[in-house]
């Protein structure tokens, strides 16, 4: 029972992850790697800042407007420097990791004996791991709901036409660069923000944290669509939180068939390798099926 | 009536500046568009047709010469700036559209096309009647499919929306690039029939790329042609009215 609570409040912490990389990766349409330094980033910035006095709250918002600055290098290099976006991720990921070793110090910081947002009367009267429900609950639905209400802003339409049809986008006046820039700011912002609460639950940061997370945020995506089919956009950005919480399941049970902590990453590629491979078994599948009826009517 | 709207002045643009296949698209062109001209573009592949659209447009920076909105040059404006008071109908029809938006989304873009976007509600809802209303004029079953993506609708339901949304909000200049020549025959006599009516209608100034020398002469009150990079047939009023297309492609022959 404990551990299931577990895997919900963890899955309730990363979700902010994956509406974070929806941004990206469903509204702009490419994929952002710079996540992969923005979320030890965020871990960094949040631990030092903790370390050295701030509040845990002002610290975790520091995390999210540090990790916004690395989504605007980013942004910068693919609109204005012109450089390919997967590439223009990788340059800032791999700077992160240097940034993240200057913030820190040295590459792992413990908050052992420091304040977190964890370390309060109320969080602390909760049962074991309910800290993390609430919380996670609390932070996705506030981070939801205010996506929710950005996309359906004048500009926000304009951020999704921006991933729909860049050329209709101009056309209408969108500054197509200006949308991309901010979507990365946010998208960037809010990984960021998860790497701070995380590292606060899990009470450190690590400077190799970040390894794999594009994998983990993609699979609450991915997994969300798939479980729960045809969504309008409002009710996917609410099927990512339920998706990350499935993944963190599928990880409970890959653990319990007694693969160790240290295969995770093999395994989370894995997971998601199928659910994005689903379109095109149920394509073979359909390809059968309908090879098979035509044989049977043209006897 | 004759009052300029948009002057184009000694315009030159090239592409592969400073190597040896530099080539000078548009070769010192001018060109005087008057508020309430509705203007059929004809000339060959490669002429400079939609060059010059590009370069009115912005997406393609000028050379040399001047772009003159109301007497004011726009030359360096960006393509943002420009959508205040230039809309344009793209010739494949997936260019207009957002696909993975509503019909209605997309109308809504486009009512606020060359606007500040911010961070208000965009009232989706209020405006419904009001679209359904418009998207019945195009006589096609586009005001019964409000709600569904436009990726999901045929070609010629794309265009007239594309069309739609490019005068939704009354463009100073709306700019036609060939945009009924993806479409089947009647489809595209439909859009046709359905831009002319919009045209004359809104009295709007208009420039339309075709290669349908009928269209040509049917439609607008003034012909150009265009032929490496400059202006070198411009007729209007009775004496277009007078023109056949034998006459046309005599015309063709003899620059050619």
């Amino acid at each position: 029972m404990s551990l299931m609570v577990s895997a919900i409040g963890q899955g309730l912490l990363w979700a902010v992850l994956g509406v974070g990389l929806f941004l990206t990766f469903r509204i702009l349409d490419f994929a952002d790697m710079t996540v992969e330094g923005t979320f030890p980033l965020g871990a960094a910035t949040c631990v030092a800042a903790i370390s050295n006095g701030m509040s845990p709250l002002v610290a975790t918002l520091l995390a999210f407007i540090v990790g916004s600055l690395a989504g605007l290098i980013t942004g910068l290099l693919y609109t204005k420097g012109h450089i390919p976006i997967l590439l223009a991720g990788i340059l800032v990921m791999t700077a992160c990791y240097s940034v993240n070793l200057r913030i820190m110090g040295r590459a792992n910081v413990s908050l052992l004996g420091k304040a977190t947002l964890f370390k309060n009367h109320f969080l602390e009267g909760l049962p074991q791991y309910f800290d993390s429900v609430f919380l996670g609950t609390l932070v996705m639905v506030v981070v939801t709901g205010i996506v929710i209400y950005f996309l359906q802003t004048q500009l926000g339409q304009g951020f999704i036409a921006t991933g729909d049809n860049q050329t209709m986008a101009r056309s209408l006046g969108i500054n197509t660069d200006n949308m991309k820039i901010m979507g990365l700011m946010v998208s960037n912002g809010l990984i960021a923000f998860g790497g701070a609460l995380v590292a606060q639950n899990n009470g450190y940061a690590d400077v190799n944290m970040g390894i794999g997370i594009i994998v983990i945020a993609l699979a609450s995506i991915i997994i969300g669509e798939v479980a729960f089919g045809d969504l309008t956009l409002n009710q996917r950005l609410v099927a990512v939180t339920l998706g990350s919480i499935l993944y963190r399941f599928v990880l409970l049970i890959v653990l319990k068939l007694g693969f160790n902590a240290n295969d995770l990453n093999l395994l989370s590629a894995i997971v998601l390798a199928l659910c994005m491979m689903l379109p095109v078994f149920k394509q073979a599948f359909n390809f059968k099926h309908i090879l098979k009826r035509g044989l049977d009517t043209n006897d | 009536m004759t009052k300029p709207l948009l002057q184009l002045k000694d315009v030159v643009l090239k592409v592969n500046r400073h190597t040896p296949e530099e080539i000078k698209i548009l070769d010192h062109l001018n060109l005087t568009i008057n508020a309430g001209d509705f203007i059929t573009v004809l000339g060959s592949n490669g002429a400079g047709k939609s060059t010059l659209f590009n370069a009115i447009g912005g997406d393609l920076t000028i050379d040399s010469g001047q772009i003159l909105l109301n007497g004011r040059d726009i030359a360096h404006d960006s393509v943002e700036k420009r959508t205040r008071f230039l809309s344009r109908v793209f010739q494949d029809p997936k260019l207009g559209t957002a696909p993975r938006m509503t019909v209605a989304e997309n109308l809504l873009l486009a009512e606020r096309r060359g606007q500040r976007r911010g961070l208000l509600p965009r009232r989706l809802n209020k405006q419904l009647a009001h679209f359904k209303k418009i998207t019945a004029t195009m006589h096609n079953g586009l005001d019964q499919r409000l709600t569904t993506a436009t990726g999901n609708l045929s070609g010629g339901q794309r265009q007239a929306l594309s069309f739609l949304m490019a005068t939704l909000k009354r463009p100073e200049l709306l700019l036609l690039d060939e945009h009924t020549a993806a479409l089947d025959p009647q489809t595209s006599q439909d859009l046709m029939h359905l831009t002319n009516e919009r045209v004359q209608d809104q009295n709007l100034t208009c420039l339309m790329i075709t290669h349908h020398l009928e269209d040509a002469l049917t439609y607008g009150n003034r012909l150009i042609v265009l032929h490496h990079g400059q202006v070198t047939f411009d007729v209007a009023g009775a004496e277009k009215a007078a023109l056949t297309t034998e006459k046309l492609y005599s015309f063709f022959a003899e620059i050619e």
